[in-house]
């Protein structure tokens, strides 16, 4: 028997009961909506870390000043002596950085006309934008000249514009910035949450040395100093050496002994980024597992209601075995309407998950990500789960005896 | 014998076991059917007829003994070979008609032919033949259901025919159905046998036996009379 034909006859038996074949399909297609909606999710959250890694500088290395430890009680992080510019010149010069960049943060009320806003304020230097891959969508960024100089120059996120400015062209107007006043240069492209929650276009970018000199004040006893340092590594440099031998190379400039606890902490945002998102892997896999489970409980629904119908069709079985029908016929012939009923239950399963994973990446903030390969991974797993649990009932069948089957009641 | 026997039965039984008892259905049969007989084969139930039956329709094997098919040793056949066996030879009519209750009657009379390997046929149009020969033209499309028990049994009759089969097996055709139409039923039967096909007959109602050419009694699991009656 053809197999076209098996499954053309599979069909019409499916409508012969169409009540009972949709409750049975109800467990795949739930099934396979879950299977597809858990792995979008999960596709989508790693499309969303994966870019939030780059916006941070895939290989980017950020020092800080560590905790220091005195009589083994810790003095807090940042409690040690802060880098220096000397530091960002000594880093420049190493043949694996790329770029480097100098930092000194600090929360700031910043003032333009009547209005007035809370905000964090970033001193650096023109590297910064390059390592964070940070372009301004109107005017400029500045130059290392006006780094030097300590002109008196902003650069702005999205979020300053929006709520010190209302909408209108920031570009060439003075903010007061803990009341220095500075002029807008620049605006940067929006750069959204950060994965920690923060909105990250909320900021005033302005010269490194403005920052210290104007409006944050040097450290007591480190006048040109630091508070962060970001290395951008090389290419064709591994991001784990450079690590290991920035640090080596830091030990030594802050004369710290063999043996001795670091004052500095060297790490790279990509793999804080990634540890976080362990944890989402963890919950997408057990997520995924119960979608497995929720299929495979589907799964055996089709076998209990194939088994029934094997049952109740015995004597067509029979029937069919004498007038000439191979066990082999009658294996393909059940085979094609667990097929049938677990095709159908993919489908409509993929068409809810489609509706599932749109609704996800609406309440989870995230692109619908829903590729080719996991629409037919959800609609190969319901035929897979077809194969399965309809080669038992169709295998008994396929191995009744035909006189009696022909005799049963 | 003049012509070779299309059913041959060489010291043939069939031991079934229930539980730990044994029971002997047939105890050494010797039996030659000839090309084109009508024979009906009667007896009171266990007396091994159904067995035999069985064996006619390929559908079982001996415990030991020969029996032969158009010249096929069922006893070295395997499974497969049945079946294309039953498929290719044998047409089998029940007593509850046996069709599908949600096909038309050519879907019905159809099935067989699915299940054909070795011959490249138009089914639709074997199995309308087959329903015009039985009288059926006009109710292709019925359903069981929409059809009399007399009709149903045609039906039956045409699926049987649809593989072209050279023996007819008929087991207990009439018992569903009024005298009228078991009467009806058994002309239909007897030419078919007109046209060459051999035709074997289960029946335990004397009347229609009496339609075939010979009679061969069971008892116990041997034959006990093997009549022919005069042309």
């Amino acid at each position: 028997m053809k197999f076209s034909v098996a499954i053309a006859s599979a069909i019409e038996a499916l409508f012969a009961n169409l009540l009972r074949s949709f409750l049975t399909m109800l467990g795949i297609i739930i099934g396979v909506a879950s299977v597809m909606t858990m792995m979008a999710m999960g596709e989508g959250a790693k499309a969303r870390i994966d870019e939030q890694i780059s916006a941070l500088g895939a290989s980017t290395l950020t020092l800080r000043p560590g905790a220091m430890r005195r009589g083994g009680r810790s003095m807090g992080a940042g409690a040690a002596t802060p880098f220096t510019e000397a530091d960002l010149d000594a880093l420049a010069a190493l043949p694996y950085a790329g770029a480097v960049s100098g930092q000194l943060n600090s929360s700031v009320t910043a003032v333009s006309g009547q209005t007035n806003w809370s905000t964090s304020l970033t001193g650096t230097d023109a590297a910064y934008f390059e390592i964070h891959n940070w372009n301004p969508v109107e005017g400029r960024v500045f130059t290392p000249r006006e780094v030097r100089t300590g002109a008196a120059v902003a650069v702005i996120g999205k979020s300053i514009v929006k709520n010190l400015f209302d909408g209108m062209d920031p570009l060439g107007q003075r903010i007061r910035v803990n009341n220095v006043p500075v002029s807008v240069i620049g605006v940067l492209e929006e750069k959204g949450q950060s994965s920690f929650g923060s909105d990250r276009d909320d900021v005033i970018i302005i010269p490194l040395t403005t920052a210290r000199n104007r409006i944050i004040g040097a450290h007591r006893t480190t006048p040109k100093n630091v508070s962060r340092i970001e290395v951008m590594v090389a290419g064709g440099y591994d991001l784990k050496e450079a690590q290991n031998e920035l640090g080596e190379f830091m030990r030594d400039r802050r004369h710290i002994k063999v043996g001795g606890d670091d004052d500095f902490m060297v790490f790279n945002i990509a793999d804080f980024v990634r540890a976080r998102s362990a944890t989402q892997a963890t919950m997408g896999v057990l997520l995924a597992f119960m979608a497995a489970v929720a299929l495979f409980v589907g799964g055996v629904g089709v076998m209990n209601i194939m088994l029934v119908s094997v049952t109740e069709r015995t004597r067509e079985i029979g029937l069919r075995m004498a007038l000439g029908a191979r066990g082999s016929d009658i294996m393909v012939q059940f085979l094609a309407e667990a097929l049938v009923l677990c095709g159908t239950g993919g489908l409509i399963g993929v068409i809810l998950g489609f509706a599932g994973s749109w609704i996800a990446a609406k309440t989870g903030g995230w692109e619908l990500s829903i590729s080719p390969q996991i629409t037919l991974i959800s609609l190969g797993a319901a035929v897979a789960v077809g194969l399965f649990f309809g080669y038992f009932p169709a295998r008994r069948a396929a191995r009744l005896n035909p006189i009696d089957a022909l005799r049963y009641e | 014998m003049g012509q070779a026997s299309i059913i041959e039965a060489r010291q043939v039984t069939k031991v079934y076991t229930m539980g730990d008892q044994k029971v002997h259905a047939l105890r050494g049969i010797d039996l030659d059917i000839a090309p084109g007989e009508f024979t009906a084969i009667m007896g009171p139930s266990g007396s091994g007829k159904s067995t035999l039956m069985n064996l006619i329709g390929a559908l079982d094997q001996p415990t030991s003994g020969d029996m032969l098919i158009e010249g096929h040793s069922l006893s070295t056949m395997r499974p497969d070979d049945l079946a294309d066996l039953r498929n290719r030879t044998l047409g089998f009519v029940f007593q509850q008609f046996n069709l599908l209750p949600r096909a038309n009657a050519l879907q019905n009379v159809k099935l067989p032919l699915r299940y054909a390997r070795h011959e490249h046929i138009d089914a639709d149009a074997r199995a309308r033949e087959c329903l015009e020969l039985v009288g059926l033209g006009e109710r292709m499309d019925h359903r069981p259901a929409q059809l009399s028990g007399g009709q149903q049994q045609r039906v039956a009759i045409a699926r049987a025919l649809a593989g072209k089969p050279h023996i007819i097996l008929a087991d207990e055709p009439t018992g569903a159905l009024d005298t009228k139409t078991s009467a009806d039923i058994m002309e239909l039967l007897v030419s078919l046998n007109a046209s060459g096909i051999t035709i074997i007959l289960v029946t335990h109602e004397a009347e229609v036996a009496a339609f075939a050419q010979r009679q061969i009694h069971f008892r116990d699991g041997l034959i006990e009379s093997d009549e022919r009656r005069a042309p």
